[in-house]
Formats: C-alpha cells, structure tokens, sequence
C-alpha cells in the first residue's frame, strides 16, 4: 500500500522523456495510466529509481485513421476512448468489443492499450487484439523511431522488446482490407478479473472467402499467442462448420496453458476451442447478413 | 507534505515537490513525496477522510474521487500526477444544506449499509448521470462493477441511481 | 389526545430512512482509519513468506537505522514483557509476533513504528529475518499423517496435529434406525476456506497515556466489552484503565471478534513510547492472517424409508484450524452451532463427530456471517436433502415438504438438544415454490433439455439458531452470553440510549429507537443510541451471530419497559389518581373511565426532575441486561434457478427468490437490506469466493485480484417474500435474520446446478462452482471434490 521512495520526473515532451530515459536507462520506468505500474509499486513488486510520467506529454492521447485506413492509437489513449470511441465500430469491430472487456470502468478511466502491451502481462487482453489484426507499437529511442510487429514485441511475462532508453509512443493497426468482421471473448470469474481464457478473432473476407484470418490467445502461454496455424487453416477458404473446426482445433493445440486456480490445463485449451469456435460462427453469420 | 503532517512543521530531508490541485472547488497548493498517493494526499493531508481504502490492488473502488470529472482510484495515481487538476470528493458532493440527487438517493433507499464503500460508489453514480441522465438499470451495473459492496447486494444501489437519475430531471420531487 | 401513530413516530414495522446515513452520504463517517491523535505514529507488520520454519536470526539494525523510525518489536522483545504469545477466545493461544518459529504464510513476525506508514513500510523491508524451512503441513489429510510434524511443539503434551474432538447425538439410537434404512443416501463435500473480508480491514489506534495510565485503543472490534476483558488478562493493565472504542466499522461479518496481534503490538508500542499508535491492516494482511471461515470436511449420511421419510442421520466433520484455534464461539461447542443441522425436519435420531485439524494456514474458523459454523452444517445439510431426493427418485420439493417439522409440532427437541420453538415451514416453502412457478419451471426445464439447453433448480430450507446465549449453555471465556441495555429520558423526553452491542453496518442507531418508540411512543428520532465505548456502554458480548436484535433488542424493550413502569407512577401523580387506576396506550398515560385525562410519556420524564412525588429517587433512568431463555429459530426458503453452458461450463442465475420468516420485522427496510446482502455472499461462496493453499503452504486468495467479491454486475436481483410466526419468547416476537441468507443460500445455487446436471450422474461439485469444475464434472460425468487447484487434498 506505501509504495518505496523513487524520483520523479514529468516531462513536457518527447525529447525530454527521452532524453531522462537515456540517462537513467534500466532504472526508470514510463507511468503512464498507471492502472498496473502503480499497484505493483503499492505492492513494493517494483521499485524503479526514477518513474518518468509521460501525462504531461501533449499530442499522445489520440486514436485516429490514417487517409489509408491505418489506425494509430497514442500512449496516451485510455481504454474508455476506445470503449465510447466513434470509430471503432463497425470499422474495427474486434477492437470495440475487446475495449468494454478491459479490467473494469474505473481503471479503464485511466488505464491505456499502450500502456498495458507494455506491461506484457500474458493475461492482458490487448495484445491478442494487435496480434490478430497483425498491428504493432512505434517506439522512439536515442537512435529515432522503430516499428515492433506486435508477434514481436513481447518476450515473455513482464517483458517487452523495448531497448534501454526507447518509450512506445503509438500502436498501430494495418488498414483491413474487405469486408471486416471480428470478436474477443474473454472467460473471466467477474468483471475486472483476468482473463481465464481470452480469445482475438479477426477476419477480412471477399465474398465467402476468407482473405485474412488474425487469431490470437489471452492467458494460455507464457505470452499471448498467434495462433498461426489456424490463421493459415482459414485463409483463402470459406467459413463452414468442417473449417471452424479445424481452426478451433489448430488454436486449441497452439495454446500453451497451465493448471491453476482458475482451471485445469485441459479446461482452458477446451474454452480456446470453444471460443474460436464461437467468434468464428458469429462471423459466419455476420458475414451471411 | 508528508504524510499527514502541516506543510507549515516537517522534517527535511525528503524530496518534495510544490503542486496545485483544485480540490472541491477550493485551490490547495502542496507540497508531497513523490511517492504519496492522491488517496494519502486526500486524507491525510488536506483530512478529507471521507474517501476510503479498502484495498491494495486497484480492486475495490472504495477511494474513487472524480478526477476532471472522471472516476479514478485514487490509490492508483500519485499526489503529484493530481498537479493542475481538480478533485472532486464525497466532501465536495452537494452541499451543506442541500444532498447531491445521488446522495438522497442512497439513503433513501437503503444503498448503504456500513457505509465504507459509499462514497466511492456515489461518486461513480454521479460521474455515470453526468453522462448518461437515463441510464438503464443493466447501464447502472455495468457502470458501478469497478466498486465493490460487501453489505447491500446492490440491488438497492441500482435503484438509488436510478432514483437519482429521475430526481435530476424533475421526475420526483 | 390519543395514542401516537406509531408508524409516524417511527416505530415497529416502519421503514425508517437510517439515521446512519445522514454521516455516511457525506463522507462524514468516522472509522477507525479517521482518527488521528497529536504525535500519532503508524505501524506496518512484517509477515513471514514461508508457511512454517524455524526462525533462525532476526536482525533489526537496518530498519532502526531509517530516519523516522521510532521502535521496531520482535517476538523475543514481547516476549520479555509476556506478551509474544495470547490466548484466543477458544482456549488456545496464538502468537503475538513469532519466537520460535513460524506457522503459517503471513504470521506477524516484527512491527515497526515510525512517523508514517510508508517510513514504517520501509522499516519492514529492512529487517533481515533467516529462516529454516519446515515441511509445511495443509490439509487435515496431511495434518493426521503418522510422520508429519508438529505445528504446535509450544504446547506441553501436544503429541499430534489434533485440535479437538467433538461428539453429540445418539450414537446408539442413530445405528438402530440405520439398520432399518430401505435407502441409505451418503454424501461428502468440502465447505471451501473463506474469508468474510469487509471491505474495511482491521486497525486500532491505541493511545496510552503515561500521565493518567489509562489506555485508550479504538479498534475494528465487533465485540469491545470481550476485547477490553481479553486486554485486561493480556496487558495487566487494571479494567478500569482500559476503554476500547469501536467507531463507525466498515463491515465486519465475522472477521471483527477475535483479537489480532496487530492490537496487542500497537498497544505495547504505545504503551513503550508514550504516544500513539495506529495500525491499519492492509488487505492482504486481513485476507492471509485474520479470522477465515469454514474449511470443511464433511461426510455424512441418511437413513431413510421408501415412503420418504428421514429415519436418522449421521455425520463427521473435519475442520480445517490453522495454526491456531481461535474461532470465535461459544465454549462448551467445539465446533459451534454445527449440530443444530436438520433442526427444521424430523430426522429420528442423529449422531455428529467432530475433528479439528491444525494446519500451516491461517488460524480462524470464525463464525462468518453465521451462528457459529452453522453455515456448514445448513449447507451439507441442503446439500445432503437434495442428493436423498435424487437417490429416492423423489421431487424435491416433495421430499422436503415430507419431512419438514409441521406447524403443531412446536416446541419441538431435535435429536442434538436444540428446542426448535415455532415456525410455519410448509407455508414458507410453498410460497418460494408458488413465488417462483416450480411446476412451471419443471415443464420448461424438460423442454429445454431436449434442445440441449441445461436449466436447474435449486431449493433450500432451513432454520437456524440466532441470538445466543441463554446463559445457562452459552459463554466466551467463561463469560455468559447475554446482553444489555442502558436508556436515560431527559427532562424533555429525549432520551440516549447506550447498548452493548455494537453496529457494523445493520443500522442500529435507527432500529434501536424504534423499540424505545414502540415500547414509549418516544418518538425514535427522540432517541440518541450510542454503542461501541466500553466507558460508556453497558456490558453486552457485541454483535455476530445474528445476535443483536433476539438478546440487545429484547434488552431495549425491557429497559423500556422499566422506564414505562416508573413513568406509570410519575403519571399517577400528575394525574392525582393511584397507579392502579393509570392505563397506557402508546405515549400516554390515561385515567381509566376518562381517556381525555391524560399524561405523555413526555410529561411524565418532566416530571421525574421537576415534579415528582415524595419519596421518589429523581430521574427517568434504567438499564436492562437480558437472558434470553432460547435461541431465535427463524426459518427461510430460498430459491435459484440457473442455466449452465455444458461448453463452458459457466453458468448465470435466472432468478432468485427469498422466503424469510425472521418473525417480527422492526424495520423491513433493514431486514430486506440484510438479506439481499446475505443472498450475495450466498451467491459469492457458491460461484467465487474461495482461498485455498498451493503444497508449499502459499496462499491463493491473498487479495481483491484472486479473493473474488462479485461486482453488481454477476450478482442476480433477489424477489423477497415473507412469512411472520412472532418468536414465543422474544419481547418484540423478533428473530435474527441477518444471517440466514448466507447460510442457507448457497444451497440453493448449488442445488440448481446440480439440477441442471442431473442426467450426467454428477452427485457433487464442491464449491465454488467454478466453470472449470462444472465443465470437468459435465466432461468425466463424476464428481469434482476439493479446492482448486488441490484437486484431491483429502
């Protein structure tokens, strides 16, 4: 409850920030809505040297379409804007139904989608969204900007393929191409709790073939997990009930889960299927009307 | 200011930083640790103990204050993040004289018990009306399910916000 | 003039708005968390990881080092003023702050006292403890094993993990009716580890005063007069030195009675400093080391006839200590209230064992929203009504009508002892069934299936002991289980009440003043009621256990009785009439054969200081302790109906309905808010809540991120009704109540999941149903017992 005694800094820009993060390099850390750095630090779980508070920084809160159709989301973009966004619907239904799935109303207030694939918590539930749609997250380091594809950036549990000295600044997420359907679903004891099992589903479809399939998996893996094979398995193919099988059979085998309290190993690849399954269907019928 | 000390006698030797935060209408400039969290800021400093700590996960909602208007926990930001802000409290809902509809509401009928969670459920109700006038009853649940109760089962919360709801706009008298 | 209205003075059966509120609606309470003392320094605990070893060095130098902190305490140092160790209200002891080694994952091992919470968390982290890791022991399974070690080698003559043994029944009666059973329906379950976790954790300021010697701790406590008499055998100190205060409690369900070391360490430190202390648990402290309820064993069965009728039943119980007994409950009952199971049907004979088991978790075993274990027993008992209907090929609700007590059996003896005094079963039943079309719900449940939906329903029926003692059988370290009432009418005829129990939540200071309103034609908003300051308040034995309204609230009327009777004398002589010849009627005295010749209860306590007749003491002040001759049965049916997703295995509550006869209703209001509440945690247990330990002794469940409460949004809107057979012995016809929902209730759920299931040869899912056992039951058509993730701990 009494968090350790650490600097802080609240830079005005960009350049700043960098320039603090360049000095202090491991031992500071980005605040930004802090809905999970805070409770850790509470915790005493962390204790950075310096917290850099990136709130201050205009020009980061944004969620907006590129002319092509790519949608860029800012660090500091909370998960209500996404949750009442405007623009999400319909254009990028996966997104719009995963956003009212994120912790509970309070911390989603504060909390933003940058900063929690930062936190690559495996449980978290917006890295399987920009794994399914195949997004990524802009970083801005001593040596400029780079782009991380989503399947790349995070390591592990807790850890993200940031260099010493970059901050992610943006996540972006690829036009979509056709017509766009998409789900999460997300198996939680109560609202606000993690996931037991979350599922991403993602499609992009020409008539009644599917052009891009983007399946990704919440809280079965040391990370979130592509489900490639059963990506792949839907691709160029039309959605029947032998082909969602095949799919929810494939991410079923691709899911890596363990036995805790909230269910068995085999429990939770069988919920895997069971959504895949059930995201599919929906767009199988979306896809009918 | 430390932790619950005057910012007029302390003892140095601690980093602090001056901040200016609005709180309840009223400018409070401060000085806190960095580490302090706006809850602890709150009660302790500015002895505004009507917003309550119930855990230590960022679970319970018992301390939401309105940032800006917007519903946070605010064991879960920083005093110093608060800078240039303005806080609304349980303190700063209604008046001397007069409830806040949402205030009324809950007592009117029976959505408190004993009473630790109110606060931050009321200030989560009120932000939600500030929003949505109307709201429906599933709306109201769905709204308040970052604040836990551990007395009412809720059912009465619900209808206390929606007794509110139809109090604001000249429904009930 | 005429009697007052009694429902516009704010007497019995009004819905009275809560006085309460007006403080709570504006952040105006004031909890222990808001008091603050001049010089007031704060404490953190330091709790050790491991769940048992040996403590082998304990250095505090580092912490001592850190500007602002101001003492650090080990076991060793209490130890040196006889304070490491502490009696708990079941006869054992715990430790203060750990000498010899640890026993459970989170047991105090130091405090530190600084200037502010953070500096003293500081302090915390400075403290290098060594330890020697013991294996650790947690489960009753491993706990009896003839190789495992002794969690409690401080206890002379202490040879095994036994914590006690219990028997009640006929053992021999039982065996008989057995033998002559056409069914014997058998069944075992695991009544989960829980935790009552109010919101508000537990603290105290302890403030003592070298100068007058006083000490003065406000604390969490459901219970100040047993703290203060606890303290007063721990510290030494004089009783008279000693004033517990209880402010406004955030909840307490239980989890406030015991006496945690967090009070006892605060209060030395004040005592050693001259200053005071508070001390404000965090969550995770309250949910890994303070008083949990249940864990436990149960394995029973039932005797019964073809027909349907019940002939006996037998049980044993395994209880699931901890590291220390310390379960809040009556003395002479090991395992609390567990035998009033059954007490609503005629069972024939019965016999009960008992085992209490100590493990490397968290002592306790508190009465959690409940009178003291009886939420087990309700449970196996609901439970077990279910799984003989199924084994009988019978309805349940049939079987259940079958064997209930009938309304001209009372009083009726249960085969345990309990005198079961009044109740009208069947009619309760049949309004839940009515309430929520059970014969309807059966068609459609049919149908459903056969499109592969799962629907269930779920019944449960029970009466529970509330509002103990009576003296003769009920204490708490040898203290008897009564309580008391104080009410002094100004000159005006406003009056303050003071009572020994003690509010956390259930709106005292508002029904209170209805019974003065009720017994004086006071009106209540007249009536101030004070509770919680043992310098203040009467001795009560504080509120759990349902106890309140059936022992504090008869002790309100018959105080209030007392003062109607001088006031009678009082109006005799304003009326210059003798006493014989005043009647009452609400308010008001009158002259009989001359109803307008008259005299209010108001004129009358203006006259017992302005006016009264020679002779008489002045003053309109009395206080009552009452004894009650029973306990209160009062009686429920709940109801649930479900839907489970056999993919899944997730599954939503349709609806539920509530049947409670608590008797006379004070405030419905308040009774309605109770069982609502209760309903919730019924709902919390079956579906959720649960804390359970991994093989190393680690704790799952040691915060809001895994010790699940449901949100508004999971839990179901609740349909009341109720039925009111007045208590025979009460002075108000009241019961308790606020209870009885989270006793019987969990039944109900788990019995319409079970329903829904009823195809697939699946007899148990121990709770909490969560969807990963309902989908394994649905999946391997068995049973899933145990607590996740130990699968099979015994």
């Amino acid at each position: 409850m009494y968090p350790s005694r650490f600097r802080y800094e609240a830079p005005r820009s960009l350049d700043e920030a960098r320039a603090l993060l360049t000095r202090f390099g491991d031992e500071a850390k980005i605040l930004a809505g802090g809905q999970s750095l805070v409770p850790l630090l509470k915790l005493r779980f962390a204790a950075p040297e310096l917290l850099v508070d990136i709130n201050n920084i205009p020009g980061l809160d944004h969620h907006r379409e590129d002319a092509d159709g790519t949608l860029r989301i800012g660090a500091l973009c909370r998960h209500v804007s996404l949750e009442r966004s405007a623009l999400l619907p319909g254009r990028h239904p996966l997104m719009a139904s995963a956003a009212p799935l994120i912790a509970d109303p309070i911390v989603r207030n504060r909390g933003t989608l940058v900063g929690s694939l930062c936190h690559s918590d495996p449980q978290g539930d917006w890295a399987s969204v920009l794994l399914a749609l195949g997004g990524s997250i802009v970083a801005l380091g001593p040596s400029g900007r780079r782009t991380i594809p989503a399947s790349e950036f995070s390591l592990g549990p807790f850890q993200n393929a940031l260099l010493p000295g970059e901050i992610a600044i943006e996540a972006v997420v690829p036009a979509a191409q056709g017509h766009v359907s998409g789900s999460y679903l997300k198996l939680e004891r109560r609202v606000g709790d993690f996931a037991t099992a979350g599922v991403a589903v993602a499609l992009e479809m020409s008539g009644d073939t599917v052009t891009r399939a983007g399946i990704a998996l919440t809280g079965v893996g040391p990370s979130n997990i592509a489900a490639t094979a059963a990506e792949q398995a839907l691709t160029g193919r039309a959605l029947t009930t032998d082909t969602i099988d095949e799919a929810a059979e494939l991410a079923a085998a691709a899911a890596q889960p363990r036995s805790d309290h909230r269910g068995s190993a085999a429990y939770k690849r069988h919920v895997v299927a069971t959504f895949v399954r059930r995201g599919l269907q929906r767009q199988e019928v979306g896809a009918a009307a | 200011m430390s932790y619950g000390q005057s910012s007029v006698v302390r003892e140095v030797g601690v980093d602090e930083r001056r901040i200016t935060v609005t709180v309840n209408g009223e400018k409070r400039v401060v000085e806190v640790e960095p580490r302090l969290l706006l809850a602890h800021l709150l009660r302790e400093g500015l002895a505004l103990t009507g917003t309550h700590l119930g855990c230590d996960t960022t679970s319970c909602g018992a301390c939401t204050v309105l940032v800006d208007g917007t519903p946070v926990k605010s064991c879960t930001m920083l005093a110093v993040q608060a800078d240039g802000h303005e806080i609304t409290t349980v303190e700063g809902l209604g008046t001397p004289s007069e409830l806040d509809p949402v205030q009324e509401g809950f007592s009117r009928e029976h959505a408190l018990q004993c009473g630790f969670c109110t606060p931050g459920m009321m200030l989560t109700s009120h932000a939600l009306l500030e929003s949505n006038p109307d709201p429906s009853e599933e709306e109201v649940r769905w709204a308040i399910s970052g604040n836990l109760c551990r007395c009412t089962g809720y059912q009465n919360i619900v209808k206390a916000v929606l007794w509110a709801a139809e109090k604001k706009s000249g429904g009930v008298s | 003039m005429t009697a007052v209205d009694e429902v516009k003075i704010g007497g019995m059966g009004a819905s009275r708005r809560r006085v309460e509120d007006a403080r709570f609606v504006r952040g105006r309470g004031n909890y222990v968390d808001d008091i603050k003392l001049p010089g007031m320094l704060h404490m953190e605990v330091l709790r050790s990881p491991l769940a048992h070893a040996t403590i082998t060095s304990i250095d505090t130098s580092k912490a001592w080092e850190i500007p602002g902190v101001r003492l650090v305490l080990t076991g060793e140092m209490m130890a040196q003023r006889n304070l490491a160790w502490m009696p708990t209200l079941s006869y054992d002891t715990q430790a203060v702050l750990a000498t010899d080694k640890v026993r459970f994952q989170g047991q105090e091992v130091c405090v530190v006292i600084a200037d502010d919470p953070y500096i003293a968390k500081d302090g915390c982290e400075a403290i290098v403890v060594d330890y020697e890791p013991l294996p650790p022991v947690v489960n009753p399974l491993q706990s009896r094993a003839a190789d495992a070690p002794i969690i409690r080698d401080d206890k002379e003559g202490q040879t095994d993990n036994t914590c006690y043994r219990w028997e009640v029944g006929d053992r021999a009666a039982t065996d008989r009716a057995f033998a002559t059973a056409d069914v014997v329906s058998k069944l075992k379950l695991h009544y989960p580890r829980s935790h009552p976790s109010p919101i508000e954790c537990c603290g105290a300021v302890a403030d003592y005063n070298p100068a007058t010697q006083k000490l003065s701790v406000f604390m969490t406590t459901q219970a100040p007069h047993i703290i203060r008499a606890a303290f007063a055998l721990v510290t030494e100190l004089p009783e008279h030195m000693i004033r517990i205060i209880s402010p406004d409690i955030g909840g307490g369900f239980g989890n406030k009675v015991p006496v945690y070391p967090g009070y006892v360490a605060a209060t030395l430190a004040s005592i050693l400093l001259g200053k005071p202390v508070k001390w404000i648990e965090d969550k995770t402290g309250n949910l890994i080391s303070t008083g949990f309820g249940r864990d436990m064993y149960l394995d029973g069965e039932m005797a019964l006839r073809s027909d349907g009728k019940i002939l006996a039943v037998r049980m044993h119980a395994d209880t699931d200590q901890g590291a220390f007994f310390s379960d809040a409950q009556p003395s002479k009952f090991k395992i609390g209230l567990m035998h009033s199971a059954f007490a609503c049907y005629d069972v024939g004979a019965g016999h009960i064992t008992a085992q209490g088991h100590y493990t490397n978790k968290a002592p306790g075993g508190v009465a959690y929203r409940c009178s003291f274990r009886v939420t087990e027993a309700m449970f196996f008992q609901e439970r077990m009504m279910q799984a003989a209907a199924v084994d009988l090929g019978m309805d349940q609700a049939e079987f259940r009508r079958r064997n209930l007590l009938h309304d001209d059996a009372f009083p009726a003896r249960t085969p345990f002892g309990f005198l079961v005094d009044s109740g009208q079963y069947g009619k309760c039943l049949q309004i839940g069934l009515d309430a929520i079309g059970y014969d309807q719900f059966k068609i459609d449940q049919a149908e459903a299936r056969t499109r592969g939906r799962r629907l269930g329903i779920g019944i449960s029926t029970m009466t529970e002991p509330l509002g103990a003692g009576n003296s003769r059988e009920y204490d708490i370290l040898g203290i008897k289980m009564f309580d008391s009432a104080e009410l002094r009418v100004h000159m005006t005829g406003k009056a303050i009440l003071r009572v020994g129990a003690k509010s956390q939540g259930q709106g005292h200071e508002t029904t209170w003043g209805q019974i003065v309103a009720h017994e004086l034609g006071i009106p209540a908003a007249d009536v101030i009621v004070e509770e919680g300051d043992t310098d203040t308040a009467p001795f009560g034995m504080g509120t759990y256990a349902s106890r309140s309204t059936p022992v504090a609230g008869a002790a309100i009327a018959m105080v209030s009785r007392k003062i109607r009777a001088k006031a009678r004398k009082l109006a005799a002589h304003l009326l210059e009439v003798s006493e014989e010849d005043v009647e009452w009627e609400l308010g008001r005295f009158y002259v009989r054969g001359a109803p307008e010749r008259g005299a209010t209860i108001q004129e009358c306590a203006m006259a017992a200081y302005s006016n009264m007749p020679d002779g008489m003491e002045p003053g309109l002040e009395n206080n009552a302790y009452y004894d009650p001759p029973n306990l209160t049965w009062p009686f429920a049916c709940y109801i649930a109906t479900v839907e489970v997703d056999p993919a899944t295995g997730v599954w939503d509550v349709l609806r539920v309905v509530a049947v409670d006869d608590c008797g006379v209703r004070i405030n419905p209001m308040i009774v309605e808010g109770q069982i609502m509440g209760g309903l919730t945690e019924a709902y919390a247990a079956a579906s959720m809540q649960f804390q359970t330990y991994d093989a190393d002794g680690n704790i799952v469940g040691s915060n809001y991120m895994d010790y699940l409460l449901p949100t508004a949004w999971e839990t179901p809107g609740f349909e009341l009704h109720e039925v009111v057979t007045p208590c025979p012995h009460h002075p108000l016809g009241a019961k308790g109540v606020g209870e009885c929902a989270t006793v019987g209730g969990p039944a109900a759920f788990v019995n319409a999941v079970h329903d829904a299931l009823s195809d697939t040869g699946v007899r148990n899912i121990d709770m909490p149903l969560l969807p990963d056992r309902v989908w394994q039951a649905v999946q391997d058509g068995q049973d899933v017992s145990g607590m996740p993730p130990v699968r099979s701990d015994a």
